[in-house]
């Protein structure tokens, strides 16, 4: 390596070590140093002003023992993945498995499943509202029903959870259909000749090609279930049954009291949760490039 | 035998097909009806819609709450504030990631491959992880008043551009640089040949081979910066400086919200991420799937 950095000229060195420092230095100072002081924070008992005072670990233990709202959003971030992960994420994956054919209106039926992807998270949680309100929503209306779907706090994490995984469907099956449309024609060929039906084609001969494809499918699925915060913003501030860690998060800061360390301890649960699954994305996806 | 085998399953059976076609068109509709009875709500007036209900059929049709949507909310301004944001974060970002990427795919920088999984675990992580520090971060640095009436990079454009240039510099490194793996090293070898520094390998060499790429995530990135409202929901507090997706709650009243209007002004804060989808579809598409196609 020695050898080859002697090509660099001075002036080349001077052009890398400039991009690169700002590179490292903006995702140092706002991302992974950010991300150090919060689990620093979270030993804490600070409220942003004032002197900061070590409280070791007594933030897990209120947490855990006397913050309800803590296990609500754990329950609620849990069912958010399940909800996901067993029903949007194969959805998603169903309709790209019927829309891997020559098809016609297929590009309209893609535009279609895909157009939720680029609303806001806002404006989704908005339209949610049309649906759900209990005196002038559709859903009401249609039904003969009057169940207040966003306010009571029983159904209203199911209705949520299903403009969020209206979302989300789209989203994977965009990318399970470029995922299909690189798998070999020729091995679904060769699984017709044996004499396999779709069904049996797809499970044995296609699917299992699609590893990687099912793998980055599953990290944006475990992200977003983590991340999910703007629909249950939009619709009540994250409260009455709509309580996610993200929000819990946030209120600790935009809200009235500015509990720095407490609002920490929550974001430390939130990482230990998203590196476990980052960390084994990562090791798998840089393993198959070597 | 294959070749008398093909014609039965390239014309497979009528009813099945219909089938088909009808569950997807089924499934369409069911992705379409939600934003369109927004947009119905939208042209109908609140006194209407409050007797009759959503679903009925319009007495009177009318575009007045786009126009007081328009003005009420003053969206103009919004939108505004938005692209102040927006246009300079999806630059840098893209500036910074091509640098990044290109010394990373193609220069043999100690580290690189340490560096390349720190940037991209970055990306994936929750922005809820960090933000508590980084707001206190944000009210703790001081800005010059001319960047930043509030005088700190708390309440700023720039800390807001800064923040989504961090954010989304990991995923913009990655597809970036596996879309210069995949451009034929032979070229930037003819370039050493001819003793091109590195900048010029990078800016005239290697940066319009990637014009595909750079166009995938510059729509990509454009329509997740317009659509963010967590950021700026914590990092900013002046009411008028707000991006347009957090504007929507101007349009609340305190006591009382009309909802047509509402849902004008959604309709009017979702426009331009649909126009640039209907109009770079292909490279909305492109730009998700290039982050998936290597992995």
């Amino acid at each position: 390596m020695g050898v080859k950095t002697r090509r660099y000229s001075a002036r080349d060195v001077t052009v890398l070590v400039a991009g690169l420092g700002v590179a490292v230095a903006v995702n140092v100072s706002l991302i992974w140093g950010p991300t150090l002081a919060s689990i620093v924070l979270s030993g804490t008992g600070w409220n942003g002003i004032g002197p900061i005072e070590w409280v070791g670990l007594d933030n897990y233990h209120d947490l855990a023992a006397e913050y309800p709202p803590f296990w609500s959003a754990v329950r609620n971030n849990v069912l958010w993945l399940a909800f996901l992960g067993l029903v949007a994420t194969p959805f998603g994956l169903f309709c790209a498995v019927l829309l891997d054919r020559r098809l016609r209106w297929s590009r309209v039926y893609q535009s279609a499943l895909y157009t939720p992807v680029v609303l806001s998270l806002a404006v989704v949680g908005f339209i949610a509202q049309l649906v759900y309100s209990s005196d002038y929503g559709v859903l009401n209306a249609v039904t003969g029903l009057s169940v207040d779907w966003l306010g009571d706090s029983s159904v209203n994490i199911w209705v949520v959870m299903v403009a969020a995984g209206w979302r989300h469907v789209g989203y994977v099956m965009i990318i399970y259909l470029a995922g299909l449309k690189a798998v070999d024609p020729a091995l679904k060929e060769a699984a017709a000749i044996d004499g396999a039906n779709e069904r049996q084609a797809f499970f044995g001969v296609v699917f299992p090609t699609l590893r990687p494809v099912n793998v980055i499918v599953l990290v944006i699925t475990v992200i977003e279930a983590l991340r999910a915060f703007d629909v249950v913003y939009a619709v009540n501030k994250g409260r009455n049954g709509l309580e996610l860690l993200s929000v819990l998060v946030t209120e600790n800061i935009v809200g009235e009291a500015s509990r720095i360390g407490f609002g920490s301890a929550i974001a430390v649960v939130l990482l230990v949760l998203s590196m476990g699954f980052i960390v084994a994305y990562l090791s798998q996806l840089f393993r198959e490039e070597r | 035998m294959s070749h008398a085998a093909a014609p039965p399953r390239a014309r497979p059976v009528r009813p099945l097909r219909i089938l088909l076609h009808l569950f997807l068109a089924l499934v369409a509709l069911g992705w379409l009806l939600p934003p369109a009875l927004a947009v119905y709500a939208s042209l109908r007036p609140y006194e209407e819609t409050a007797r009759l209900g959503y679903l009925s059929p319009p007495e009177h049709l009318t575009l007045g709450y786009y126009a007081e949507a328009w003005t009420q909310a003053e969206l103009p301004r919004y939108y505004l504030n938005t692209l102040i944001v927006v246009l300079p974060a999806v630059a840098v970002t893209l500036l910074l990631a091509s640098f990044t990427a290109f010394a990373i795919a193609r220069l043999r920088v100690p580290g690189r491959r340490t560096l390349l999984i720190v940037f991209t675990a970055g990306n994936l992580l929750p922005p809820q992880v960090l933000i508590t520090p980084l707001y206190t971060l944000y009210t703790l640095v001081p800005l010059p008043a001319w960047l930043s009436d509030s005088q700190s990079l708390y309440d700023s454009y720039l800390g807001l551009i800064l923040v989504h240039v961090a954010f989304q510099f990991g995923f913009c490194v990655f597809v970036l640089a596996n879309f210069m793996r995949t451009i034929p090293e032979e070229i930037n070898e003819a370039a050493l040949m001819d003793g091109a520094g590195v900048w010029r390998r990078y800016w005239r060499l290697t940066l319009p081979l990637c014009r595909p790429a750079l166009a995938a995530l510059a729509t990509l990135q454009f329509t997740w910066m317009y659509n963010d409202f967590l950021w700026a929901l914590v990092l900013m507090s002046s009411g008028d400086k707000l991006p347009v997706t957090s504007a929507l709650n101007n349009l609340r009243g305190q006591f009382f919200t009309d909802y047509n209007l509402l849902a004008a002004g959604s309709m009017l804060v979702a426009l331009p991420t649909l126009v640039v989808f209907q109009l770079l579809h292909k490279q909305f598409v492109a730009g998700l799937t290039l982050g998936s196609a290597k992995g």
